[in-house]
């Protein structure tokens, strides 16, 4: 189910924690399943419990409890707007309708075309930097004016 | 020890307790939802919040540790605040339909919420809803009930094994459910209703049948597997509506097997037999209890008459009462005749007549827990003794080094030191394998007749484990019990309890495995076993409780010996096949509607009363047995109650303990070579093990009673080539039957798994076993 070379990476982690705590690889191997696969399917998520010997229940709650972690398909680009409060007192909110104008989409929906998926996000540690925004879970872009958007949606190809 | 004092009260508490601990030792009550006392401390419901001295707020009294001189108020006002405002919370996202819930009447949310709760909500805007999981065909779920407390994820982690149920998504999203598409499929998984406090888990074999206001309580014990759980079983206008587990921590603690909980559905099954039947002419017809009796008794005494008394067999299913077993021997005896046995699955009788007394568990139930090493020997062990190896995995997680010897590598959600899957015919030598290290470590000799043998690794581990222990035990399950070989298996593990200084345990097959014994129920003298009264036909049987075609180990030879008979007189509480080859059926009462008695396998002697009147006509086995006794003009058949059966046969102590023993006299040790062809594993599937639980039909739903396949590791498969999913025919001895290959790894190489007691594999015969494709 898991590639070799995401097997590797994942043995890799586990290799951080002592041999009969597997289970604490758990986050890193759900993130580079999903960097693998696109998104989390259930099957997916079933194999990482059975390469970490854990229960599959187990490892969809921490699937499901992290916002990064993608349960269903998304676009090719996952767009994430810092929705809370000092992203908004600067125009996080605006940055988002923005978008959703921009992109005639919704919170959790993804373009037609499959482009674009638009998410709301909580706090990425950059309010200095507000409004933010997370470009596939890797890229964190601040200052989001319309400008800003306009330049970095030209510039997703 | 701590000292604190509880609402006044000084009390002293171990290191390491609990403020709820402490509150439970002197009998106050903290009101709680997540708490409880076999589950770890998750405090995630809050209402069990209590005020402490100097502590800036409430403290949750489940997950606060006790220090020294610490004050405890649990009804001070800043407690009571606390734990009303939680109760606010709690029913905020609660639905308030109590009158529509199926736990109504018995709920600790609905319970409590008459203590601690509002008279009217202050809550205006829209509640939760939460779309319901299924968890399979024996819990219902109503999860928009459900208030998190993740005492059944708990369970499922920490007392099942294996984390089945979780909390998913988060915060106000928080979700209980199991993983996507799967259900809950232990055989521990009715517990889960017992422990939500709501209504978000419920029995759906029960659900919206009764209130719980409406139901009389009545203790009984399980007829099922050797532990004899204790029961409450609920009953409404003589129905028995439920059963739920009656706490007793020495036996059952707080649990119940699902098939223990949800047995009692074929109490109701549609082949009940409610009135005496007789064949005459070859046609089946109700008659009154007089002339039954009198046809049987007529029938057995004609066939002894004609043929001699040793033509008769009486066969007895172990899950029959002590007094029902006792009286059976006693009139077959009575009749000069000693072939009778009710240890229908054992092919090796070899240790008859070299036993030192009653085989039982060789030690307390609540001892287990305590020991420290532990090797188990041909055992099913989840599925055959769902409750021992609850107490086995709490003990392995604790540190017990668990060793297993079995033909199926089948997961039994422990941690274990040394594992061997090899062929039941090759179990014998594993074992000798590790008699030989573990004399070797311990510097004692084996008994002469142990043949010298070439250690391999994992019994060298396993000797290693048990050598390093200070209170170890060998455990014997029902594959050894019922091991073509099972005298040699039984010998060499007193053989390693011996030079180990271990015990050794048989963990108990059926309810009265050890009853059987105590009651005499096996050949005495001269008389056949279960197994030779089939091989060599008898004129007329006598068949207790026992479907024989299922219940024994050679089902076609039980089934053509039963057709070929002259007589065949069957007290059952079922029809079952009987009305093909009996000549009389009997309709004796189930473990609900007699008194009795069952005595487990660590030798507790549990009596029960009936919990029902008996159904229709039905009447309970010993009082048929009892005056069967009389119409054969027998002495000494006058009981007027089955407590004097009881006395009769245990005296009025009924202290059995000095007749329990696992000893062995010594038997010659064969080791046979790998045997060229395929062999059968053949496991009882929990749910077929017993005439009542076949009939159970929301048990039947489960995926415990898939019907039997032909499973085979990989290399066995592609060695036949075969592929999984092929039909094929399988054969032993006489019999056939067309099964679906499967593949699994799980299974001991050479070896196909074919399941017994269940109708589609019950044709088959024993010994050599052949798979090809139809």
């Amino acid at each position: 189910m898991l590639s070799q070379e995401a097997q590797k990476q994942i043995d890799r982690e586990v290799a951080k924690y002592p041999a009969d705590q597997k289970q604490s690889a758990v986050m890193s191997a759900l993130r580079i399943a999903q960097v693998e696969k696109g998104w989390l399917a259930p099957e997916t998520i079933a194999a990482v419990a059975d390469y970490l010997g854990m229960a599959p229940i187990a490892v969809y709650e921490v699937a499901s409890f992290y916002n990064m972690y993608d349960l269903s398909p998304v676009g090719r680009f996952k767009l994430t707007v810092c929705t809370n409060l000092p992203c908004a007192l600067s125009g996080g909110v605006h940055a988002a309708d923005y978008l959703k104008h921009k992109l005639g989409i919704g919170f959790n929906e993804t373009t037609p075309d499959g482009k674009f998926t638009l998410k709301e996000g909580e706090c990425m540690g950059a309010c200095g930097d507000a409004p933010a925004m997370l470009v596939n879970n890797h890229r964190l872009c601040g200052w989001m004016t319309p400008d800003q958007i306009d330049k970095l949606l030209a510039e997703l190809e | 020890m701590l000292q604190l004092e509880i609402d006044g009260k000084q009390i002293e508490v171990p290191e390491g307790s609990t403020v709820m601990d402490a509150a439970r030792q002197i009998g106050t009550f903290i009101p709680h939802f997540c708490y409880h006392k076999k589950l770890s401390i998750a405090a995630s419901c809050r209402m069990c919040l209590v005020q402490v001295e100097k502590a800036p707020k409430p403290m949750p009294a489940c997950a606060t540790p006790v220090t020294n001189g610490m004050k405890v108020m649990t009804r001070s006002e800043v407690a009571v605040k606390a734990q009303k405002d939680v109760m606010e919370f709690l029913l905020i996202n609660h639905p308030l339909d109590c009158p529509i819930c199926d736990q109504g009447g018995e709920c600790q949310l609905q319970d409590l919420s008459v203590g601690y709760g509002g008279m009217a909500s202050r809550y205006q805007e829209e509640k939760r809803v939460v779309v319901n999981k299924n968890l399979g065909p024996l819990v219902s779920t109503d999860m928009t009930r459900c208030i998190h407390c993740t005492r059944c994820v708990r369970f499922t982690a920490e007392i099942g094994g294996f984390q089945e149920m979780g909390q998913a998504f988060r915060n106000e999203h928080a979700e209980i459910m199991p993983f996507i598409e799967s259900t809950v499929d232990t055989e521990l998984s009715g517990n889960i209703i017992d422990l939500c406090p709501v209504g978000a888990l419920t029995s759906k074999p029960f659900r919206f049948s009764a209130r719980a206001w409406e139901m009389s309580r009545r203790k009984s014990v399980s007829p099922h597997d050797g532990l004899g759980s204790n029961l409450v079983v609920q009953t409404k206008l003589d129905r028995v509506k439920r059963v739920l587990p009656l706490e007793n921590e020495d036996v059952n603690e707080c649990w119940l097997s699902d098939k223990d909980r949800f047995s009692y559905e074929g109490l109701t099954a549609e082949d009940r037999i409610t009135r005496p039947m007789i064949k005459e002419g070859g046609q089946w017809r109700e008659v009154d209890w007089h002339t039954a009796l009198e046809f049987a008794a007529k029938a057995v005494k004609g066939a002894a008459a004609e043929h001699g008394a040793a033509s008769l067999g009486a066969l007895a299913s172990p899950h029959s009462t002590l007094e029902e077993l006792y009286l059976l021997q006693k009139l077959v005896r009575g009749l000069g005749c000693d072939n009778v046995d009710f240890r229908l699955r054992q092919s090796d009788f070899s240790a008859d007549g070299k036993r030192m007394g009653v085989p039982w568990l060789g030690m307390k139930i609540a001892q287990i827990p305590k020991l420290d090493r532990v090797l188990v020997v041909g055992s099913f062990l989840r599925k055959d003794h769902p409750l021992l190896a609850l107490r086995l995995r709490q003990a392995a997680r604790k540190g017990t080094q668990v060793s297993v010897i079995h033909p199926t590598r089948d997961a039994l959600f422990m941690p274990l030191a040394a594992r061997a899957v090899v062929a039941p015919d090759q179990m014998v030598g594993t074992l000798a394998q590790v008699a030989q290290a573990l004399a070797g470590i311990k510097g004692v000799a084996l008994d002469a007749s142990v043949p010298a043998v070439t250690v391999g690794d994992e019994a060298k581990k396993m000797a290693e484990s048990l050598a390093s222990g200070a209170n170890g035990a060998v455990f014997l399950g029902n594959l050894a019990q019922q091991h073509a070989c099972a005298s040699t298996l039984h010998f060499l593990a007193e053989e390693i309890s011996r030079v180990g200084g271990l015990t050794l345990g048989f963990l108990g097959e059926a309810a009265n495995s050890v009853g059987g014994y105590l009651a005499g129920a096996l050949p005495a003298v001269d008389g056949l076993n279960a197994a030779r009264m089939l091989a060599e036909p008898r004129k007329a049987y006598v068949v207790l409780g026992a479907e024989p075609e299922l219940d024994c180990a050679d089902g076609a030879q039980a089934l053509a010996a039963m057709e070929a008979a002259q007589a065949v007189i069957v007290l059952s509480p079922f029809k079952g096949r009987a009305t093909e080859y009996a000549s009389v059926i009997l309709p004796v009462a189930p473990f609900t509607e007699t008194s009795g008695t069952f005595v487990n396998t660590e030798g507790r002697v549990q009596s029960f009363n009936a919990v029902v009147r008996p159904l229709d006509e039905t009447r309970p086995g010993w009082k048929v047995l009892r005056v069967l006794g009389n119409l054969l003009g027998h002495s000494g058949f006058d009981y007027d109650s089955s407590e004097a059966v009881r006395h009769d046969l245990l005296g009025e102590s009924a202290e059995v303990s000095s007749k329990l023993s696992n000893g062995l006299s010594r038997i010659a040790v064969t080791l046979k070579p790998a045997a060229a062809g395929l062999q059968r594993v053949a496991d009882v599937p929990i749910h077929f093990a017993d005439s009542l639980v076949r009939r159970a039909e929301s048990l039947q739903k489960t995926k415990d009673a898939r019907p039997p396949m032909a499973a085979m590791n990989a290399a066995t498969l592609a060695g036949l080539g075969l592929s999984a999913g092929d039909k094929v025919k399988v054969k032993q001895g006489a019999g056939v039957a067309v099964l679906s290959a499967a593949l699994d790894d799980t299974i001991a190489a050479g070896c196909v798994r074919v399941s017994a007691a269940h109708p589609t594999t019950c044709g088959l015969g024993a010994g050599e076993i052949t798979v090809e494709r139809v």
